[in-house]
């Protein structure tokens, strides 16, 4: 006999799915004119609620409901009054966290256990943060010789986010937007688009004033007439690079702010004199958390060639203990791919890997049968010439290379396009320190990875976007000048 | 590789498993302080916040139905039932050891603990009561708790358990010696007492709670199974703290390892600390996921522990009867 977990899953029956959504615009819900589209559940292919699609006329709507309630109730109102609906929603959130968590792990197809003890706690943290600064405005940004009278909102944000973190992304954008006294519409991905509707009603149940948040949901054409609609004064994306090159083009002449967070293909680097049992769960945690689908994903593992060997045994091991399948089991550490679009991609990428030459490896572990699934995978003998070291997967796939030095540690970490976070793993104080200073990246985690706070900004070098998110440097692109 | 082995519940004799002989390859390591310590600050470090967050995440398995049932059995059979106290008496240890051999009188099919710990003033009472029973008889030796005794004295207190009938000897590390890094003398301690236990099993405490960090625990763990331990065990169960789901995970990643290296399976034994069913089944998960299935058996793994069992029995009665039953339907020995 032997000590096989028996299915724990988590129950659905918390959440309510409604047949159908309309548009959240001026705090309620509505018909859109557009067409309707399904949202599934990306573990099983079920069809989970029909979603209205807004056109051109809709996201006018919105925007023109965000900019009277901008004018006529939010820009004028106290920041500590603000701050009351922010803490407001935070406690919502919190009481409803296993309802959010549930509905998060349906439409995007993470692990329950992810959605419940990461992704939730950290959107109620975001709200709970920004309700902090709310009236403390004056002081956020001294460098900037900000006074009390100065600190003035931008006024309409426009906010496209992706799917890989939909509700905790939406907390990123409009928690700051909102503490600063901005009103915002935002438009969630088209395959996540459940948490984001949730969100609407918990604004109503907080008495958020109209029009403050409006969500619309849609896909590629209506994130366009969003942020080239004249009446955004400002636009943040969270997304792929070529999407995000797109919305740079399209505000390029006008008078809107942009900050963009895009992709990334981060460098995680575990020296000769690492702890190894514990870098091994930090590349782990770096490359598989969220089933790869994360921006600043480890997925370059860079690992000195002296310890090579020992660490790729342990990865191995580690990975064959990873458990894959129903996002909503307690004990599931690997959920669904989101979506067909995105497996197809990752498989694209991956058999390309294969005829460059890379090995190929992934634990033994059986896939089910509906749904979109990839195993873990991990491909050795990378160098920096193959295609999977250079672009971005977005999935459960890490490449891993070796270095020698130090030196050729960071010119390897530094050689890519992308420049959103890396990894340090050391136990020498001083080369961490060192390596921070030279690896070009937004973030650099050391000893450990995938850690998010509010408090602490998140942004990128060169095309991982511009921009920073989070904590004080978060206020910076909800505020004027 | 595989290892075949017995459950003490089923054999007669001491477990079979541990080994008999020193690696050749240990020659040069354990020649001298300054070898040793070579060797075992050059293992990798453990990073305290990443093996505290792994331990944590592994405590976050949902354990339920058939699981449970097959983790709280396991758990049971696992149980070195331990008193160790000044105001022990043959009454006592005599009761212990009868609660052992049938933990729950009402329910013949619940299997046995693995084995009774006591003094080793205590051994022959125990062991004339456990028989033929398959139940073991542990004896905390070499001046334990605090092991601040000189090797002859700690040499006859381990003689003297084994000659009463001990199967097993849970034997305490020099703290002092080794805080100081002294490893040559702790590591011919442990040899001394290894060859003083004759057919008996040997358990080393290294009371994680005086040696505190994790890098102590590895090295530590590292030095106790080369020196031929056939288990490493965490605490006394007099020092606070004791056993601890962080603690053990180093450990589990220490026997893993050494297997990898040697081939040679050595046993894991946490102490102190655990007294619920959920506590239990989180070891058992960390077992698992760490070491390997191989290890999820009372040859390689035991809870030191008291109170513990009689919660395990309750948790086995409410899978069995669907109702929770008051503490006072379980015995208190």
């Amino acid at each position: 006999m032997t000590f096989d977990y028996a299915p724990a899953p988590e129950s659905r029956s918390i959440v309510d799915i409604k047949p159908s959504y309309g548009l959240f615009i001026d705090g309620d819900f509505v018909d859109g004119h557009g067409k309707s589209f399904k949202t599934i559940s990306p573990a099983t292919e079920e069809v989970l609620a029909e979603v209205a699609e807004a056109d051109e006329a809709d996201v006018d709507a919105a925007v023109k409901a965000a900019r009277r309630a901008y004018t006529k109730v939010w820009s004028k109102l106290p920041g500590r009054e603000r701050a009351k609906y922010l803490y407001r929603i935070a406690r919502i959130i919190q009481e409803r966290g296993r309802e959010l968590a549930v509905l998060e792990s349906l439409d995007n197809g993470k692990p329950i256990k992810e959605s419940r003890d990461v992704d939730i706690p950290i959107v109620a943290a975001h709200f709970f943060y920004y309700a902090g600064w709310a009236d403390k405005l004056e002081y956020a940004l001294p460098e900037r010789g900000h006074s009390g009278e100065n600190s003035r909102p931008i006024g309409v944000a426009g906010q496209v986010i992706p799917w890989n973190f939909p509700l905790l992304m939406l907390a990123w954008k409009i928690a700051p937007a909102l503490a600063c006294g901005n009103t915002v519409v935002l438009k969630p991905a088209e395959t996540t688009p459940l948490t984001a509707l949730l969100f609407a009603e918990i604004c109503q149940q907080a008495d958020l004033p109209p029009g403050v948040v409006n969500i619309i949901t849609g896909a590629g054409d209506t994130g366009r007439h969003l942020v080239s609609h004249p009446d955004i004064d400002k636009v943040a994306f969270t997304g792929s690079t070529e999407v995000g090159r797109a919305i740079a083009k399209a505000v390029a002449g006008t008078d809107k702010r942009v900050t963009l967070e895009l992709g990334g293909k981060a460098a995680n680097v575990v020296f000769d004199d690492a702890a190894l049992d514990q870098a091994v769960e930090g590349i782990v945690n770096g490359i598989f958390f969220n089933q790869g689908h994360v921006c600043c994903a480890g997925s370059r593992l860079l690992v000195q060639e002296s310890v090579a060997e020992e660490v790729l045994a342990k990865l191995k091991r580690r990975m064959s203990t990873l458990r894959v399948g129903d996002p909503l089991d307690k004990n599931t550490d690997i959920g669904a791919i989101n979506s067909a679009e995105q497996l197809a991609r990752i498989r694209e990428l991956s058999d390309i890997g294969e005829a460059e030459g890379a090995g190929r490896w992934s634990p033994e572990c059986e896939l089910p049968q509906n749904g979109f699934w990839f195993p873990p995978t991990v491909f050795t003998g990378v160098s920096q010439a193959h295609r999977i070291a250079r672009e971005e997967i977005f999935g459960p796939v890490l490449s891993v290379l070796t270095f020698r030095t130090p030196a050729e540690a960071v010119e390897k970490a530094n050689n890519t396009p992308y420049g959103l976070s890396a990894g340090v793993w050391t136990e020498k104080g001083s080369r961490i320190l060192w390596m921070a200073n030279q690896l070009r990246a937004g973030v650099v985690w050391a000893n450990t990875f995938n850690k998010f706070d509010p408090a602490s900004p998140f942004g990128g070098y060169k095309e991982s976007g511009y921009g920073r998110e989070g904590g004080r440097h978060g206020l910076e692109a909800y505020l004027e000048h | 590789m595989t290892t075949t082995s017995t459950a003490p519940n089923e054999g007669t004799g001491p477990a079979t498993g541990g080994w008999d002989a020193l690696p050749d390859s240990f020659g040069d390591i354990v020649r001298s302080d300054a070898s040793l310590s070579r060797f075992l600050h050059g293992l990798p470090g453990v990073d305290q916040v990443g093996a505290e967050a792994r331990a944590a995440s592994l405590g976050t398995r949902s354990i339920k139905t058939t699981a449970k049932e097959y983790a709280i059995d396991l758990a049971i059979r696992m149980v070195d039932l331990t008193t160790l106290e000044g105001q022990d008496t043959p009454g006592k240890v005599r009761a212990l050891a009868s609660k052992a051999m049938r933990p729950d009188p009402a329910d013949p099919t619940c299997p046995a603990a693995a084995a009774v710990c006591v003094y080793p003033d205590m051994v022959a009472t125990a062991k004339e009561t456990l028989g033929s029973s398959g139940v073991h008889v542990a004896a905390v030796a070499t001046a334990f708790p605090s092991g601040r005794a000189a090797l002859d004295i700690k040499l006859a207190d381990t003689h003297d358990a084994v000659e009463a009938g001990a199967d097993e000897i849970d034997m305490v590390i020099d703290r002092g010696a080794f805080l100081a890094g002294r490893y040559k003398q702790v590591y011919d301690e442990i040899v001394a007492v290894r060859e003083a236990c004759g057919d008996a099993h040997l358990k080393v405490i290294f009371e994680t709670g005086e040696l505190q960090t994790y890098d102590n625990v590895r090295r530590a763990s590292w030095l106790a199974m080369m020196a031929g331990g056939h288990f490493i065990k965490t605490s006394t169960g007099k020092v606070q703290p004791a056993a601890t789901l962080p603690v053990t995970l180093v450990m589990l990643e220490a026997v893993r390892d050494f297997r990898e290296a040697t081939g040679q399976m050595v046993g894991v034994k946490p102490a102190g600390g655990i007294r619920t069913s959920k506590d239990a089944i989180k070891y058992l998960v960390m077992v698992n996921e760490i070491a390997g299935p191989d290890w999820l058996d009372p040859d390689w793994f035991r809870f030191g522990a008291s109170t513990l069992l009689n919660d395990l029995l309750m948790q086995r009665t409410k899978m069995r009867t669907g109702r929770y039953s008051g503490p006072d339907y379980f015995t208190l020995d």
